[in-house]
C-alpha cells in the first residue's frame, strides 16, 4: 500500500514536471516536438546555420553551450550540473574521460554517416586515445606547426631546431601552454610528446630554458595577430589558423617540422549520463553528413576528417591544400597527446612553471 | 542610531557575508587541504619553492617600483590640483578619471599595440628617424602598464589629503620664517601622510596581485605570483595550491593594511 502510494506520488510529480517542461519548452514555438539534444562544443566551432537546419529537419531542439578549453569543460561535465548529451573534447581529454567512465559507447548502426563519410585514417589516428574506436567520432583535426614570414627569415624554416637559432632572437613566438611547449622540445630531442621519463623531461625543460632569451613572447591566440602584423618572424601555431593568417598576410608560410609534431583530433562523444541518447546519435549523424560537414569546414576552416565533404569542396586550391589536408603518411614521427594522469599533469605543470619563472 | 537605521545596513551585511566572507572561507578551506580533503600546510609552504619564491620576489619588486613611480608622478599633480580654484578642479579630476570609464583590459591591450615592435610609437619614431623603442615584453613595459592603470588610485587620496590642509597653517609657517622647502618638508608632507599611505595601499595591492598586465605587456616571459595563482585555477585546476598561494599573498596585503590603519587613524586619506 505504502509502496503503491509512493508510485502514485511519483507519477503525479512526473506528470507535473512534464507539464511544466512542456510549458517551458513549448512557448510559442513548434521546436522540440521530438525532444531536445544538449550539445557542449568549443566556442566558434560550428556553423550556426547547421544547428537551425537540424532542428528543422528532425524537430529536435538543440540546446547549445560552448567552452573555452578542455580543462574548463571537464569539471563542468563531471559535476553533472548540466546533463549534456554530447561534447566535443580533444584527444587527451577524451582518454581521460574514457578512463573515468564518463563516456557512452557509440552504436555505429545508428550513426551510418560516421562510418560512411569519415576517413579510415582518422579512426586509425584516434586509436591513440580511443583504442577500439568505441567512444569518439572525429569532427575536426589538425597539426601544430611553424608559421613563418618568408620576408623575415634568411632560409626556409623546416625544423623545430631553428627556433633555437640565435639569428632569430626576439623574433620567435612560442605557445603559452604546457603540452604544446614541451612537445616542441621533446620532438626536437627525438622523444615522445607523452613521455613521463624524468631524464627526457629534464632535458626538454633545459632546452626550453635555453630558448627563453630568444623568445619574444609566450602567447596563445595572439600568435595569429602578431604574425599577421609582422611582429615576429617565426611562431608556433595550430594548422587551423594557418589558412586564415595566409589570407591576411601572403608572406606567411605554414609547415610541419621535420622532427615531427602533434596531430590533434577533436571528436564528438556521447556522455554516459546523456538524457537524450537517441537524439544525440541523430545529431552526430547529421554533423557527419557530407553537406553539413562542408558547411562547417567552410565556416571554421579547421580541417575536416569527412572525406565525402572534402570531395564536395569547389575551390581546387583548398581541396588540395597541403595545409588543410596534409598527407600524414609522409611523416613517421607524428603523435597524438594522451592523458598523462593526475601525477603526469602535475609533473609537466611544475616543470613548465620552472621554465616560465626562470 | 535608531534600530530602524540599523536595518538599512542589512543588505550590505548580507552582501559581505555572501560575497566576501564565504569566498574567503572557501579559500581558507582549499588552501589548507589537499585533493583528498585532508589538512595540509603544503600549499602554503609551496611559496618557498624556487619558482614560486622568484615569482613573489619579482612581483614585490615590480609593484614597489610602480608604486614609487606613481607616487613621484602623483604628488606634484595632487598639489597642483589642491591649489587650483574650486570650479576648475572638478573638471581636471574628471579628466583624470575619464580613462577609468573604459575597460581596464582594453586599455592594457591598447598599450600593447602602442609599444609593439611595429606599433604606433615605433612607427612615429622611425618617421622622425629616431631609434626604436624596445620595451614591449620587458619588465619596464609591465611597470608602465601598472603605473598607467593605477595612477588615479594614487592621485585621488593624495589630492583629498592635500586639499584638507588649512591654508592658514601654511601661511603661519611662512609668517614664522619658513621658506617653501622647509614648509613642504615640515608641514605639507607630514599632514599628507594619511593620503600617502592610502594611495600606496591602493596602488601596491592591485599591482602585487595583477596577472593580466604581465601577460599582455610582459609577453609571458616574466612570471608574477598573480600569474602563478591564475594558472593554478584556470589551467592546472589545482585550486588547493592556488588558494594556498593566495593566502600567502594576503599576508603581504594585511601588513600593508595594518600599516595604513596605524598611520591613517581617521580614514582621512580615503577616496573622495
Amino acid at each position: 500500500m505504502k509502496k503503491h502510494r509512493m508510485t502514485h506520488i511519483r507519477q503525479t510529480i512526473t506528470a507535473l514536471a512534464l507539464l511544466l517542461s512542456a510549458a517551458l519548452c513549448g512557448c510559442g514555438s513548434d521546436k522540440g516536438v521530438n525532444g531536445q539534444v544538449i550539445v557542449y562544443n568549443w566556442g566558434e566551432y560550428i556553423d550556426p546555420e547547421t544547428l537551425r537546419m537540424f532542428e528543422e529537419e528532425t524537430g529536435i531542439e538543440v540546446i547549445y553551450d560552448e567552452f573555452e578549453t578542455n580543462e574548463s569543460m571537464y569539471p563542468k561535465v563531471e559535476s553533472g550540473a548540466v546533463a549534456y548529451d554530447i561534447a566535443c573534447p580533444s584527444d587527451y581529454m577524451i582518454s581521460r574521460m574514457i578512463q573515468n567512465g564518463m563516456l557512452s559507447e557509440i552504436n555505429y548502426d545508428h550513426i551510418p554517416n560516421a562510418k560512411k563519410n569519415i576517413g579510415a585514417q582518422y579512426y586509425e589516428q584516434s586509436r591513440g586515445f580511443d583504442p577500439e574506436n568505441k567512444y569518439a567520432i572525429p569532427y575536426c583535426w589538425g597539426t601544430v606547426g611553424i608559421l613563418y614570414n618568408k620576408t623575415m627569415v634568411e632560409e626556409p624554416i623546416t625544423r623545430w631546431a631553428q627556433l633555437w637559432d640565435e639569428k632569430y632572437a626576439d623574433n620567435i613566438l612560442m605557445q603559452d601552454s604546457v603540452r604544446d611547449a614541451f612537445m616542441v622540445a621533446e620532438k626536437l630531442n627525438g622523444d615522445s610528446m607523452n613521455t613521463l621519463d624524468t631524464n627526457e623531461l629534464e632535458a626538454a625543460k633545459n632546452l626550453l630554458i635555453e630558448q627563453k632569451p630568444l623568445v619574444q613572447a609566450y602567447v596563445v591566440d595572439q600568435v595569429r595577430d602578431k604574425m599577421i602584423g609582422g611582429e615576429a618572424a617565426i611562431g608556433v601555431i595550430y594548422s587551423g589558423e594557418a589558412i586564415y593568417t595566409q589570407k591576411e598576410n601572403p608572406d606567411l608560410v605554414y609547415m610541419i617540422p621535420e622532427e615531427g609534431t602533434n596531430v590533434w583530433i577533436d571528436s564528438w562523444v556521447i556522455l554516459k549520463n546523456a538524457p537524450n541518447k537517441e537524439n544525440a546519435e541523430k545529431f552526430i549523424d547529421f554533423m557527419c553528413r557530407e553537406d553539413i560537414a562542408l558547411m562547417n569546414f567552410e565556416y571554421i576552416t579547421y580541417s575536416t576528417p569527412n572525406v565525402a565533404a572534402r570531395e564536395l569542396i569547389e575551390d581546387e586550391d583548398i581541396k588540395n591544400s597541403e595545409i588543410a589536408f596534409p598527407d600524414l603518411s609522409q611523416y613517421d614521427n607524428l603523435e597524438t597527446y594522451v592523458y598523462l594522469g593526475e601525477d603526469g599533469d602535475y609533473l609537466y605543470n611544475e616543470l613548465w612553471k620552472e621554465v616560465k619563472a626562470y | 542610531m535608531t534600530s530602524k537605521n540599523k536595518w538599512l545596513s542589512a543588505p550590505y551585511i548580507v552582501w559581505s557575508a555572501v560575497f566576501i566572507i564565504v569566498p574567503l572561507g572557501m579559500i581558507l578551506y582549499y588552501g589548507l587541504t589537499d585533493t583528498t580533503g585532508a589538512f595540509t600546510l603544503n600549499n602554503i609552504t609551496a611559496i618557498a619553492s624556487a619558482g614560486h619564491a622568484k615569482a613573489l620576489r619579482v612581483s614585490l619588486l615590480l609593484s614597489l617600483a610602480s608604486t614609487l613611480v606613481c607616487f613621484l608622478l602623483a604628488y606634484p599633480l595632487a598639489m597642483i590640483l589642491a591649489g587650483v580654484r574650486v570650479k576648475r578642479h572638478n573638471f581636471i579630476i574628471l579628466v583624470f578619471i575619464l580613462p577609468m570609464w573604459m575597460n581596464f583590459l582594453l586599455r592594457t591591450l591598447a598599450w600593447q599595440t602602442l609599444l609593439e615592435k611595429n606599433g604606433v610609437i615605433n612607427h612615429a619614431l622611425s618617421f622622425l628617424h629616431l631609434p626604436a623603442l624596445k620595451i614591449i615584453n620587458t619588465p619596464a613595459a609591465i611597470i608602465l602598464g601598472m603605473v598607467y592603470n593605477f595612477l588615479p588610485f594614487m592621485v585621488l587620496p593624495l589630492y583629498n589629503a592635500l586639499a584638507k590642509i588649512d591654508i592658514n597653517v601654511i601661511n603661519a609657517a611662512h609668517d614664522l620664517g619658513a621658506n617653501n622647502i622647509y614648509t613642504f618638508v615640515r608641514i605639507i608632507l607630514p599632514l599628507s601622510i594619511p593620503g600617502i599611505i592610502s594611495g600606496v595601499t591602493m596602488v601596491f595591492i592591485p599591482a602585487l596581485t595583477t596577472f593580466v598586465i604581465s601577460a599582455l605587456l610582459g609577453g609571458g616571459k616574466l612570471l608574477l605570483i598573480g600569474d602563478v595563482i591564475e594558472q593554478e585555477f584556470t589551467r592546472t585546476s589545482n585550486w588547493h595550491l592556488g588558494s594556498g598561494l593566495s593566502m600567502v599573498l594576503m599576508i603581504f596585503i594585511l601588513i600593508n593594511m595594518v600599516l595604513s590603519a596605524v598611520f591613517d587613524k581617521d580614514g582621512e586619506g580615503s577616496m573622495l
